[in-house]
């Protein structure tokens, strides 16, 4: 064995403990198995920002010179292990230390093994990861996503969960009975051993062929060079807006072509287009000025350009006009607005069944009020 | 957290800690009287660390945040005036904001440990590693160290009281450490206990040069043109007082804590019959130690030199390593806008090094890694390969080529 490398993809704010307990956790298990490890977050990423998705690695060596080739750098290029721990993230993600959309498993090497925290199943999670060309494993952990905030922590175990997985699907890296006696160690608590190894023995992987997945090309630019970039770090304006998609009417506004910052969002807004009174505070408050003025006079969020911070719906005074629902629900980024003029009655029926399931989702944006952790942890408990 | 915090510094244990962490460990360990701060990236996660230590009870100190980094260093160099074991540091431009701070510490002979958690200097605002910061007061009186894994930060943070502090010494020691690779990936660090270092470290006694009330003294004057010279002496002469002072308190430290290597000054891998040496700072020795390895074990003769302390620049072991070369190739993680060959810092220095030599080495410099750019294993091989070019052809075609640069 040479060097072996995991990387948890996790989300800004939310998640940031979360990532920091997996990838510490193994670099003290692998410890036990007379490894040497180290544990680093990607530092180009800008993790305090919410939503953001963002990576921290552990790399663990049999000695230190094997191990040498893995420090000082940003980013492994290619890990045995991907850990997500949001579903949502299958879709790609653009994070600040990634020039476009970089695929979830973009980084998971051939016969590796792509571990997703997710209520979903492999397929529908297969419609939004992207195809690779080479096979690789796909392993669920069945489990609501994990979010908390930025000074509190929800102990829910899904860090335990993603290492008990961890050390069913890649033994070579960690042993269980490294981790447990580990775990033991640090923690000193026997449900959360109970947590690793009842992940361990549930994990199962299912073979992702070369080729199967989303199918769509990731957007991706190329950076200029010192001979083609304008000097004097100027940064030219984005051009003002247009009529609703270069028409007469309405309006689109000017957005940064490179940088569309959609796979931050965990939620999008639901809009009910027979609702709305036209009185503009979403659009005016929207800090991504993702709404496009319809020729009619509504608002239709522009799905690649929406951050999915749901001050959109904070603000809109009608009550159900914009509901926040999960991102998981959706495989695409179209105009609601198109397939609300295309068809009314069709989307209506489809945005109804979406928000009532909403009712159930226990996707938040962290922590809103106090109390909301102890009802979300008694929540969790029930399921 | 609670299991080891019983256990840190009553006896040596074994922590998951990043660079920055290793150096807050070493400000408990060395028990630091006065830490000043002000948060800048990527230096901020030393004053994080520090602040929850004491938050924690791990140990106390006076922990002053202060408004600016000029009133940091200020504060600092106070302190150390009236006997305290001081730390502080910064990052890139904040480290340019205490410069006249900077500059009267080692001016007054104040033994103040900074840590410099090296980044790019803005414009464009950008957090990632480069030489330039640090390498600034490398005129100025300050020792200059630059660090390359975590245990080494900590080593060097006790390292940096014991000879800054010496009654022969008394100058300030900037500890450099790269950012990100340094300040924020996390390794296993060997902890000593409290015992150990208190054996390797004595307190800090500025006898009859502290401030203080039983000790009536004006430190600071203002002087007229006839004074200057001898006072730009005698700081020479410190200077020139430390290599003895950090060798001996090296080999007091190798014995107390059994690591270290032979020389504090440099660090030698495969450099023994080597006809290429590759020089740099810092963690650039990690890919350039792989490509190094994976070159010998394909039968090519390459070495690589890690320049450890900048300053005192150790310049007659320097001279013993290199001079057998053939060719040297100095990896810069810094630049000199206009110098000469227009080159970087480390470059020059070491050109000027070797110029007394009989025979000296073809001399190459190549930048690379600027604002935090990865250096990878096939730029190190680039860099052999251009080299190897100069020895066979005998000729230098272009004595500064940038590496890894997109056209």
């Amino acid at each position: 064995m040479a060097t072996l490398a995991v990387e948890v993809v996790y989300r800004g704010i939310f998640q940031r403990t979360l990532a920091r307990n997996i990838v510490r956790n193994i670099v003290f298990a692998a410890r036990k198995d007379g490894k040497i490890g180290t544990a680093f977050g990607r530092y180009g990423d800008s993790p305090e920002r919410n939503g953001i998705p963002a990576k921290q690695f552990a790399i663990v060596a049999d000695t230190p010179s094997e191990l040498e080739e893995s420090l000082a750098v940003y980013e492994a290029t290619n890990v045995d292990v991907t850990i997500n721990v949001d579903d949502t993230m299958c879709k790609g993600i653009e994070s600040w230390a990634w020039y476009g959309l970089q695929p979830i498993n973009e980084l998971t090497k051939s016969g590796g093994t792509l571990i997703v925290t997710s209520r979903q199943d492999a397929d529908a999670l297969l419609e939004d990861i992207h195809q690779k060309d080479s096979p690789y494993d796909l392993a669920i952990i069945p489990s609501t996503v994990s979010f908390s905030g930025l000074w509190v922590y929800k102990d829910d175990h899904t860090d335990m969960r993603a290492l008990g997985a961890l050390c069913k699907v890649c033994p070579e890296m960690v042993s269980l009975g490294a981790m447990l006696e580990s775990i033991k160690e640090q923690t000193g608590s026997d449900t959360k051993v109970a947590s690793v190894q009842r992940a361990h023995d549930r994990t199962t992987g299912r073979p992702v062929e070369p080729g199967e997945g989303n199918t769509e090309t990731p957007f991706s630019f190329d950076l200029p060079g010192w001979k083609t970039m304008e000097e004097g770090l100027v940064i030219r304006g984005v051009a003002a807006g247009t009529g609703f998609r270069g028409g007469e009417e309405g309006y689109t506004p000017g957005r940064n072509e490179v940088f569309k910052k959609w796979s931050t969002r965990s939620m999008r807004p639901v809009i009910n287009f027979d609702t709305c009174i036209k009185c503009t505070l979403c659009w005016l408050q929207c800090p991504d000025t993702c709404f496009d003025v319809t020729p009619d006079g509504l608002y239709d969020a522009n799905m690649e350009a929406c951050c999915g911070c749901g001050v959109c719906e904070a603000v809109c005074p009608v009550p159900d006009c914009v509901t926040m629902v999960g991102e998981g629900e959706f495989n695409g980024n179209d105009s609601q607005w198109d397939a609300w003029t295309a068809d009314k009655d069709g989307y209506n029926k489809w945005m109804t069944v979406l928000v009532e399931k909403q009712k159930d989702e226990t996707r938040t944006h962290g922590f809103h009020h106090i109390g909301q952790y102890s009802e979300e942890i008694t929540a969790a408990e029930e399921v | 957290m609670a299991t080891v915090q019983t256990k840190l510094f009553q006896e040596s244990t074994e922590e998951l800690i990043s660079g920055s962490e290793a150096v807050g460990i070493a400000c408990a360990l060395a028990d630091v009287d006065v830490i000043t701060a002000y948060p800048i990236r990527p230096y901020d996660t030393v004053m994080q660390y520090v602040a929850r230590l004491k938050a924690d009870g791990a140990f106390d100190c006076d922990f002053i945040v202060a408004e600016s980094e000029h009133s940091q260093f200020e504060i600092v160099k106070h302190a150390s005036a009236v006997g305290a074991r001081t730390f502080s540091g910064s990052s890139g431009v904040g480290w340019f904001y205490a410069f006249e701070a900077l500059t009267v510490t080692a001016g007054l002979r104040m033994p103040v440990v900074a840590m410099v958690g090296n980044r790019a200097l803005d414009d464009p605002g950008a957090f990632g590693v480069e030489h330039n910061d640090a390498l600034a007061v490398r005129d100025l009186g300050w020792m200059l160290y630059w660090v390359a894994t975590a245990q080494e930060a900590l080593d060097t943070a006790l390292l940096a009281w014991r000879v800054a502090e010496d009654p022969r010494i008394l100058l300030p020691f900037a500890l450099s450490c790269d950012g990100s690779f340094l300040t924020h990936s996390q390794a296993i660090v060997q902890v000593p206990s409290q015992d150990q270092v208190k054996r390797f470290l004595p307190d800090y006694h500025r006898g009859t040069l502290q401030l203080h009330p039983d000790n009536p003294i004006t430190i600071a004057p203002q002087v007229n043109e006839d004074w200057l010279m001898e006072i730009r002496r005698q700081t020479d002469d410190a200077m020139r007082r430390t290599s003895d002072v950090i060798i001996e308190a090296y080999e007091e430290f190798k014995e107390e804590f059994g690591r270290g290597d032979p020389s504090p000054f440099i660090e030698e891998y495969m450099c023994e019959d080597a006809e290429i040496i590759l020089v740099g700072m810092g963690t650039l020795a990690m890919p350039t130690r792989v490509a190094v390895r994976r070159m010998r074990e394909a039968g090519k003769k390459v070495g690589f030199l890690r320049v450890k302390f900048f300053r005192p620049f150790a310049t007659e072991e320097l001279q013993k390593a290199l001079g057998g070369a053939k060719a040297v190739a100095v990896i810069d993680r810094d630049y000199s806008y206009g110098s000469p060959s227009y080159g970087g810092v480390l470059f020059h220095e070491l050109r000027s090094t070797l110029y007394p030599l009989d025979e000296r080495p073809l001399m190459l410099n190549f930048i690379a890694g600027l604002g935090g750019r990865e250096v990878m294993v096939r730029d190190v091989n680039e860099i052999v390969e251009t080299t190897q070019k100069a020895i066979d052809t005998g000729k230098i075609d272009q004595v500064t080529s940038w590496v890894a640069v997109r056209e």
